[in-house]
Protein backbone atom coordinates (compact mmCIF):
# COMPACT_ATOMS: atom_id res chain seq x y z
CA UNK A 1 0.00 0.00 0.00
CA UNK A 2 2.84 2.38 0.77
CA UNK A 3 4.26 1.67 -2.68
CA UNK A 4 1.37 3.01 -4.74
CA UNK A 5 0.90 6.62 -5.74
CA UNK A 6 -2.88 6.33 -5.51
CA UNK A 7 -2.81 5.73 -1.74
CA UNK A 8 -0.89 8.94 -1.10
CA UNK A 9 -3.07 10.93 -3.47
CA UNK A 10 -6.28 9.69 -1.84
CA UNK A 11 -4.80 10.56 1.55
CA UNK A 12 -4.00 14.05 0.31
CA UNK A 13 -7.53 14.38 -1.09
CA UNK A 14 -9.06 13.36 2.23
CA UNK A 15 -6.91 15.89 4.10
CA UNK A 16 -7.94 18.58 1.61
CA UNK A 17 -11.63 17.69 2.07
CA UNK A 18 -11.30 17.84 5.87
CA UNK A 19 -9.72 21.26 5.56
CA UNK A 20 -12.43 22.51 3.23
CA UNK A 21 -15.11 21.31 5.66
CA UNK A 22 -13.43 23.18 8.50
CA UNK A 23 -13.09 26.31 6.41
CA UNK A 24 -16.75 26.29 5.43
CA UNK A 25 -18.23 25.24 8.74
CA UNK A 26 -16.27 26.78 11.60
CA UNK A 27 -17.25 30.11 13.11
CA UNK A 28 -13.91 31.06 14.60
CA UNK A 29 -11.57 32.92 12.26
CA UNK A 30 -8.49 31.17 13.64
CA UNK A 31 -10.14 27.79 13.12
CA UNK A 32 -10.67 28.78 9.51
CA UNK A 33 -6.97 29.64 9.19
CA UNK A 34 -6.05 26.27 10.69
CA UNK A 35 -8.30 24.60 8.12
CA UNK A 36 -6.48 26.47 5.36
CA UNK A 37 -3.21 25.10 6.73
CA UNK A 38 -4.68 21.58 6.55
CA UNK A 39 -5.66 22.12 2.92
CA UNK A 40 -2.20 23.42 2.05
CA UNK A 41 -0.66 20.38 3.71
CA UNK A 42 -2.85 18.10 1.63
CA UNK A 43 -1.71 19.79 -1.57
CA UNK A 44 1.91 19.60 -0.41
CA UNK A 45 1.56 15.87 0.25
CA UNK A 46 0.27 15.33 -3.28
CA UNK A 47 3.19 17.33 -4.75
CA UNK A 48 5.79 15.34 -2.79
CA UNK A 49 4.06 12.08 -3.75
CA UNK A 50 4.20 12.98 -7.44
CA UNK A 51 7.86 13.88 -7.07
CA UNK A 52 8.59 10.55 -5.39
CA UNK A 53 6.78 8.35 -7.88
CA UNK A 54 7.25 9.98 -11.28
CA UNK A 55 10.89 9.66 -12.34
CA UNK A 56 10.78 12.53 -14.85
CA UNK A 57 10.08 15.01 -12.07
CA UNK A 58 13.19 14.09 -10.14
CA UNK A 59 13.80 16.43 -7.23
CA UNK A 60 11.50 19.16 -8.58
CA UNK A 61 8.57 17.97 -6.46
CA UNK A 62 10.50 18.51 -3.26
CA UNK A 63 11.68 21.96 -4.35
CA UNK A 64 8.13 23.03 -5.17
CA UNK A 65 6.94 21.66 -1.83
CA UNK A 66 9.54 23.80 -0.03
CA UNK A 67 8.28 26.86 -1.93
CA UNK A 68 4.69 26.05 -0.93
CA UNK A 69 5.77 25.81 2.72
CA UNK A 70 7.40 29.25 2.58
CA UNK A 71 4.32 30.80 0.98
CA UNK A 72 2.10 29.08 3.57
CA UNK A 73 4.19 30.60 6.35
CA UNK A 74 3.78 34.06 4.80
CA UNK A 75 0.04 33.50 4.46
CA UNK A 76 -0.31 32.42 8.09
CA UNK A 77 1.61 35.48 9.30
CA UNK A 78 -0.50 37.99 7.39
CA UNK A 79 -3.78 36.15 8.06
CA UNK A 80 -3.25 36.00 11.81
CA UNK A 81 -2.17 39.65 11.88
CA UNK A 82 -5.43 40.58 10.12
CA UNK A 83 -7.46 38.49 12.58
CA UNK A 84 -5.74 40.16 15.54
CA UNK A 85 -6.29 43.62 14.02
CA UNK A 86 -10.01 42.89 13.54
CA UNK A 87 -10.23 41.42 17.04
CA UNK A 88 -8.85 44.62 18.47
CA UNK A 89 -11.77 46.56 16.99
CA UNK A 90 -14.65 44.09 17.20
CA UNK A 91 -13.70 42.14 20.36
CA UNK A 92 -14.76 38.81 18.89
CA UNK A 93 -13.01 36.12 16.85
CA UNK A 94 -16.28 34.84 15.34
CA UNK A 95 -16.56 35.56 11.63
CA UNK A 96 -20.36 35.80 11.50
CA UNK A 97 -20.18 38.89 13.70
CA UNK A 98 -17.91 40.68 11.25
CA UNK A 99 -20.81 42.36 9.47
CA UNK A 100 -19.63 45.96 9.21
CA UNK A 101 -19.87 45.93 5.41
CA UNK A 102 -23.42 44.57 5.44
CA UNK A 103 -24.96 47.34 7.48
CA UNK B 1 -18.15 17.03 30.76
CA UNK B 2 -18.62 13.55 29.32
CA UNK B 3 -19.92 15.00 26.07
CA UNK B 4 -16.77 17.06 25.68
CA UNK B 5 -14.65 13.94 25.96
CA UNK B 6 -16.53 12.11 23.21
CA UNK B 7 -14.43 13.38 20.25
CA UNK B 8 -11.19 12.61 22.09
CA UNK B 9 -12.38 9.12 22.99
CA UNK B 10 -13.52 8.55 19.41
CA UNK B 11 -10.16 9.70 18.05
CA UNK B 12 -8.20 7.50 20.44
CA UNK B 13 -10.47 4.56 19.62
CA UNK B 14 -9.90 5.10 15.89
CA UNK B 15 -6.14 5.29 16.45
CA UNK B 16 -6.20 2.13 18.55
CA UNK B 17 -8.27 0.23 16.02
CA UNK B 18 -6.00 1.14 13.13
CA UNK B 19 -2.86 0.40 15.12
CA UNK B 20 -4.34 -2.99 15.97
CA UNK B 21 -5.13 -3.60 12.30
CA UNK B 22 -1.55 -2.67 11.38
CA UNK B 23 -0.16 -5.03 14.03
CA UNK B 24 -2.38 -7.81 12.71
CA UNK B 25 -1.18 -7.02 9.19
CA UNK B 26 2.45 -7.37 10.21
CA UNK B 27 2.12 -10.42 12.44
CA UNK B 28 -0.46 -12.51 10.61
CA UNK B 29 -0.58 -11.33 7.01
CA UNK B 30 3.14 -10.83 6.57
CA UNK B 31 3.05 -7.23 5.40
CA UNK B 32 6.19 -5.19 5.76
CA UNK B 33 6.90 -2.35 8.15
CA UNK B 34 6.51 0.36 5.52
CA UNK B 35 2.86 -0.48 4.97
CA UNK B 36 2.13 -0.68 8.68
CA UNK B 37 3.81 2.66 9.34
CA UNK B 38 1.93 4.17 6.42
CA UNK B 39 -1.38 3.01 7.88
CA UNK B 40 -0.54 4.24 11.37
CA UNK B 41 0.59 7.66 10.15
CA UNK B 42 -2.37 7.98 7.77
CA UNK B 43 -4.86 7.11 10.50
CA UNK B 44 -3.21 9.49 12.94
CA UNK B 45 -3.23 12.26 10.36
CA UNK B 46 -6.85 11.86 9.34
CA UNK B 47 -8.06 11.29 12.91
CA UNK B 48 -6.34 14.35 14.28
CA UNK B 49 -7.38 16.34 11.21
CA UNK B 50 -11.00 15.50 11.97
CA UNK B 51 -10.42 16.52 15.58
CA UNK B 52 -9.03 19.87 14.35
CA UNK B 53 -12.23 20.71 12.52
CA UNK B 54 -14.73 19.26 15.01
CA UNK B 55 -13.46 19.92 18.52
CA UNK B 56 -15.06 22.55 20.68
CA UNK B 57 -12.07 23.92 22.52
CA UNK B 58 -9.91 25.81 20.05
CA UNK B 59 -6.69 25.32 22.02
CA UNK B 60 -7.20 21.57 21.69
CA UNK B 61 -7.81 22.10 17.97
CA UNK B 62 -4.38 23.73 17.74
CA UNK B 63 -2.73 20.87 19.62
CA UNK B 64 -4.46 18.30 17.37
CA UNK B 65 -3.16 20.27 14.39
CA UNK B 66 0.40 19.74 15.70
CA UNK B 67 -0.26 15.98 15.87
CA UNK B 68 -1.61 16.08 12.31
CA UNK B 69 1.49 17.87 11.01
CA UNK B 70 3.78 15.44 12.84
CA UNK B 71 2.05 12.44 11.27
CA UNK B 72 2.39 14.12 7.88
CA UNK B 73 6.13 14.52 8.50
CA UNK B 74 6.26 10.77 9.10
CA UNK B 75 4.51 10.18 5.79
CA UNK B 76 7.11 12.37 4.06
CA UNK B 77 9.83 10.16 5.55
CA UNK B 78 8.08 7.05 4.20
CA UNK B 79 7.87 8.76 0.82
CA UNK B 80 11.64 9.14 0.80
CA UNK B 81 11.85 12.93 1.19
CA UNK B 82 13.62 13.42 4.53
CA UNK B 83 14.49 17.06 3.91
CA UNK B 84 10.82 17.89 3.35
CA UNK B 85 10.01 16.07 6.58
CA UNK B 86 12.60 18.13 8.46
CA UNK B 87 11.23 21.33 6.92
CA UNK B 88 7.71 20.22 7.87
CA UNK B 89 8.76 19.77 11.50
CA UNK B 90 10.64 23.07 11.61
CA UNK B 91 8.20 25.26 9.68
CA UNK B 92 4.82 23.81 10.58
CA UNK B 93 5.28 22.27 14.03
CA UNK B 94 7.89 24.77 15.13
CA UNK B 95 6.77 28.05 13.64
CA UNK B 96 3.22 28.08 12.30
CA UNK B 97 1.69 26.08 15.16
CA UNK B 98 3.28 28.36 17.75
CA UNK B 99 2.06 31.40 15.80
CA UNK B 100 -1.48 30.01 15.69
CA UNK B 101 -1.44 29.09 19.39
CA UNK B 102 -0.30 32.63 20.24
CA UNK B 103 -3.10 34.07 18.11
CA UNK B 104 -5.62 31.77 19.82
CA UNK B 105 -4.49 32.92 23.25
CA UNK B 106 -4.64 36.57 22.17
CA UNK B 107 -8.19 36.32 20.83
CA UNK B 108 -9.90 34.06 23.35
CA UNK B 109 -12.71 35.60 25.31
CA UNK B 110 -14.37 33.99 28.27
CA UNK B 111 -17.85 35.22 27.38
CA UNK B 112 -17.75 34.02 23.78
CA UNK B 113 -20.56 31.55 23.16
CA UNK B 114 -18.59 28.34 23.27
CA UNK B 115 -21.45 26.02 22.36
CA UNK B 116 -21.88 27.35 18.83
CA UNK B 117 -18.78 26.07 17.12
CA UNK B 118 -20.24 25.66 13.67
CA UNK B 119 -22.03 27.99 11.31
CA UNK B 120 -25.59 27.22 10.27
CA UNK B 121 -24.22 25.91 6.98
CA UNK B 122 -22.29 23.08 8.66
CA UNK B 123 -24.40 20.25 7.24
CA UNK B 124 -24.18 21.42 3.60
CA UNK B 125 -20.46 22.01 4.15
CA UNK B 126 -20.04 18.44 5.40
CA UNK B 127 -21.93 17.10 2.39
CA UNK B 128 -19.85 19.25 0.03
CA UNK B 129 -16.54 18.12 1.50
CA UNK B 130 -17.56 14.46 1.38
CA UNK B 131 -18.45 15.01 -2.28
CA UNK B 132 -15.04 16.64 -2.86
CA UNK B 133 -13.25 13.68 -1.25
CA UNK B 134 -15.24 11.14 -3.28
CA UNK B 135 -14.72 13.00 -6.56
CA UNK B 136 -10.97 13.31 -5.91
CA UNK B 137 -10.70 9.62 -5.03
CA UNK B 138 -12.68 8.55 -8.11
CA UNK B 139 -10.65 10.71 -10.46
CA UNK B 140 -7.40 9.44 -8.94
CA UNK B 141 -8.54 5.86 -9.39
CA UNK B 142 -9.62 6.53 -12.98
CA UNK B 143 -6.38 8.20 -14.08
CA UNK B 144 -3.26 6.43 -15.24
CA UNK B 145 -0.39 8.45 -13.80
CA UNK B 146 2.33 6.65 -15.72
CA UNK B 147 4.09 6.15 -12.43
CA UNK B 148 7.15 4.17 -11.54
CA UNK B 149 6.55 0.92 -9.70
CA UNK B 150 8.98 1.87 -6.96
CA UNK B 151 9.46 5.06 -5.03
CA UNK B 152 12.35 7.19 -6.19
CA UNK B 153 14.32 8.40 -3.22
CA UNK B 154 14.98 12.12 -3.56
CA UNK B 155 18.67 12.73 -2.94
CA UNK B 156 19.19 15.85 -0.86
CA UNK B 157 22.23 16.79 -2.88
CA UNK B 158 20.37 16.68 -6.21
CA UNK B 159 17.57 18.66 -4.63
CA UNK B 160 19.85 21.40 -3.37
CA UNK B 161 21.58 21.57 -6.76
CA UNK B 162 18.20 22.08 -8.36
CA UNK B 163 17.10 24.61 -5.75
CA UNK B 164 20.15 26.81 -6.10
CA UNK B 165 20.65 26.53 -9.85
CA UNK B 166 17.41 26.15 -11.76
CA UNK B 167 15.09 27.49 -9.07
CA UNK B 168 17.27 30.27 -7.76
CA UNK B 169 14.98 33.05 -8.98
CA UNK B 170 11.85 31.64 -7.26
CA UNK B 171 14.00 31.09 -4.17
CA UNK B 172 14.97 34.76 -4.04
CA UNK B 173 11.41 35.86 -4.77
CA UNK B 174 10.19 33.72 -1.87
CA UNK B 175 12.70 35.37 0.43
CA UNK B 176 11.43 38.81 -0.60
CA UNK B 177 7.86 37.57 -0.09
CA UNK B 178 8.71 36.40 3.44
CA UNK B 179 10.26 39.78 4.23
CA UNK B 180 7.14 41.52 2.93
CA UNK B 181 4.94 39.21 5.01
CA UNK B 182 6.95 39.94 8.16
CA UNK B 183 6.71 43.70 7.63
CA UNK B 184 3.04 43.47 6.73
CA UNK B 185 2.28 41.34 9.78
CA UNK B 186 3.99 43.77 12.11
CA UNK B 187 2.21 46.70 10.47
CA UNK B 188 -1.24 45.08 10.59
CA UNK B 189 -1.02 43.85 14.17
CA UNK B 190 0.58 47.04 15.47
CA UNK B 191 -1.38 48.97 18.06
CA UNK B 192 -2.34 52.36 16.72
CA UNK B 193 -1.62 55.29 19.06
CA UNK B 194 -4.93 56.59 20.33
CA UNK B 195 -6.84 53.67 18.84
CA UNK B 196 -9.16 51.42 20.83
CA UNK B 197 -7.20 49.84 23.70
Amino acid sequence: MSDSLDAYLVLAGILFAIGSFGFLARRNAISMLMSIELMLNGVNLSIVAFGAFIPDLGAQGSVIALMVMAVAAAEATVGLAIVIAIYRNKRTPLVDEYDAMKQ
Amino acid sequence: MVRRLIPIILGLALLGIVTGIAAVMIVFLGQDWGDALFWIFAATMIGSGLLVVTMRDIIRCGLAMIVCFGALAGIYVILGAPLIAAAQVIVYIGAISVLILFAIMLTQTKDAPSRLVFQTQAVPAAIASVVIAVVIALSIAATDWNEAAERVRVATEAMSQLLFEQFVLPFEIVSVLLLAAVIGGVFLAKREPGGPS
